[in-house]
């Protein structure tokens, strides 16, 4: 981290009473963040949360309408020609031209980002190698597969280096093998020096990759803390529990309860239970209901979700998605009950 | 996959001054654009093949029935041919950009230290291009239907670069249009409209004097028929010969650059 043309300030990116509407929509309400230079920081909320255009703002897509907004100590709409020199953005939708191969659309970015013409193609194909897409190098976009599509993406935020990475929804729609790989490259740049905001729908990629993370729920904060913290205030595990009908549902909730076992929720054949000892906990599970006559169909042990981490902090689970955007993550009827 | 680095150290943009940056950068756009021109040759092949069909039809169907005093109508017929073609192939402009901004490359574009301008103005460059490759092929064809530049080639490469200026002045208003459309299909859509009274109440397949009269004044000094009529004096000559059509036509392009231009980066900085 030598030659940086702004001052290092203590916090990359620095957000307070950050505010947006779009006519008589609020898209933020207000929010506050603090992302300390070289660390990863999760922007964590549903579909419609004010992530994207959060990071719109900071990328200096958007203006904003109110609060102050500032990348490396400068404020992103009284110099966002400064700030776009120094930050790369990948997003949701892989912005890539699908009719240039994937070397000519690192040399597109890295052309307009003014880089000399011999440093762009240096860097491309180190980038190429880097993202293992030297093979498909001068095959036109068109032909990649949706996973090689959001790795050359990423890749193109990466031309000039930029010491800070704005990353909405890296791994939406990826398959778990696709995401593993980018999380991997992800903390690579962090150890690097890097400062990264991250926005997902997942608790698990926070957990994995965040520091410090903040929830946002309609355009403001409603928790924020490490990911240890926020599935701390869920229950460690949760366990999903199938019986036969609704009925033994109720039974196994009561039993449950009568054993001392608490915050146990059921959603017709489900029970739920969250519990600080994962597999301690289902052996238990298993006695109780075994030694009540009930047998559950099946038993899973999963980490809390967003959902689980919305129910518990608003009472109700993450919004509806708007209509054109597929559901992630699915509202979900509940019955509360704990003893 | 060892020794380099991915994120440091930054590397430096270099440093110029801001024409010299928007000039460079909409040398890159256009250099995008023409490469998906020469990967997609079917564009410019669609492009032609409605203007094709009207020389066919009106130099062997309609043509018959058109008495245009003085001339065969053949060569009444391609200068407005060009016209018409240049003025639908500025709807390829708003449709290249409705397809960037809505594949999120011109949000990628925004949060780049490039030129505002650049998009717009690589945009129409390439159109520019590729209206070049357009005009000519429509001269081959209308060489082999019977058409004859009667100035010599001077006369023909005027003509030419008259058409091109005018097709040019056109794509910034179809750039409008592309950035506030909801999708490509709907910049099509929306563009047809403006675009159909243009070509067709013209000088571009018959003569003004045929028209009622409250619609010549209208027919008579709007842009397509000023260049259409500029193309004739410029291509045919004699009884055509009109010295204010050409500087009118360049008045009508220049203006409108002057005008949409300003307007269409406007709207390219608040498109979000």
């Amino acid at each position: 981290m030598s030659a940086t043309l702004i001052p290092m300030a203590d916090n990359a990116i620095f957000v307070e009473d950050l505010q947006k509407r779009f006519g008589t929509v609020v898209a933020l309400a207000g929010i506050d963040l603090a992302v300390p230079t070289g660390t990863i920081f999760g922007l964590l909320g549903p579909n419609g949360a004010g992530k994207t255009t959060a990071v719109r703002i900071l990328t200096t897509i958007l203006r904003r309408d109110g609060g102050r907004a500032e990348v490396l100590g400068v404020d992103v709409d009284a110099d966002p020609q400064q700030v776009r020199e120094h930050i790369g953005l990948a997003g949701q939708y892989a912005a890539v031209d699908e009719n240039l191969t994937g070397r000519e659309n690192l040399r597109l970015v890295g052309l307009l980002t003014h880089l000399p013409d011999n440093i762009v193609r240096g860097r491309a194909d180190e980038l190429l190698e880097w993202f293992d897409l030297v093979d498909a190098a001068n095959r036109t976009v068109r032909t990649y597969s949706g996973g090689m599509r959001r790795r050359l993406d990423l890749a193109a935020a990466l031309v000039h280096r930029p010491p800070v990475l704005f990353l909405d929804e890296p791994t939406t729609g990826l398959d778990p093998r696709s995401r593993t790989d980018l999380w991997g490259v992800i903390s690579q740049l962090v150890r690097e020096g890097t400062t990264v905001l991250l926005t997902t729908q997942y608790l698990e990629e926070a957990d994995q990759l965040a520091d410090d993370i903040v929830v946002i729920d309609q355009g403001q904060v409603i928790a924020r803390g490490t990911a240890a913290e926020l599935k701390a205030t869920v229950g460690a595990t949760i366990i999903e529990i199938d019986v036969a009908n609704p009925a033994n549902a109720e039974r196994a909730r009561v039993v449950l309860a009568k054993h001392g076992m608490c915050d146990i929720d059921t959603d017709g054949h489900t029970v739920e239970l969250k519990v600080k000892d994962g597999s301690r906990a289902a052996v238990d599970v298993v006695r109780t209901l075994d030694h009540e006559g009930l047998e559950p169909m099946s038993l899973t042990l999963r980490e809390p979700t967003l959902d689980d981490v919305f129910l518990t902090l608003t009472g109700h689970a993450a919004e509806e998605p708007p209509p054109e955007v597929p559901a992630a993550v699915g509202a979900r009827r509940r019955t509360r009950g704990a003893a | 996959m060892t020794a380099t680095t991915l994120s440091s150290p930054a590397l430096r943009p270099r440093r110029r001054s801001a024409l010299a940056w928007a000039i460079a950068d909409t040398k890159t756009i256009t250099w995008r654009n023409l490469v998906t021109l020469r990967r997609l040759p079917q564009l410019l092949i669609f492009s032609t093949i409605q203007p094709v069909i009207f020389v066919l039809m009106f130099r062997y169907v309609f043509g018959g029935s058109i008495h245009i005093p003085g001339v065969d109508y053949v060569n009444y017929l391609m200068p407005g041919i060009f016209a018409q073609t240049v003025t639908f192939g500025a709807i390829q402009t708003g449709i290249g950009l409705a397809e960037d901004l809505h594949k999120g490359l011109i949000e990628r574009f925004r949060s780049l230290p490039m030129a505002r301008s650049a998009v717009l103005a690589g945009r129409t460059l390439a159109d520019l291009v590729r209206n070049v490759f357009v005009v000519a092929l429509m001269l081959v064809v209308g060489y082999m239907v019977g058409f004859r530049v009667e100035t010599g080639v001077l006369g023909l490469l005027a003509g030419v670069a008259v058409i091109l200026l005018f097709g040019f002045s056109l794509t910034w208003i179809f750039a409008i249009i592309g950035l506030s459309a909801p999708n490509a299909e709907t910049a099509q859509a929306m563009s047809f409209p403006i675009l159909a009274p243009l070509v067709f109440v013209s000088s571009a397949f018959v003569a003004i004097d045929t028209m009622p009269g409250w619609m010549q004044p209208f027919a008579r000094y709007q842009p397509v028929s000023v260049a259409v009529d500029a193309v004739r004096s410029l291509m045919l000559g004699g009884l055509f010969h009109d010295p204010w059509k050409v500087l009118g036509s360049l008045a009508w392009s220049i203006g409108i650059v002057a005008v949409f231009a300003p307007l269409a980066v406007r709207v390219y900085r608040r498109t979000a």
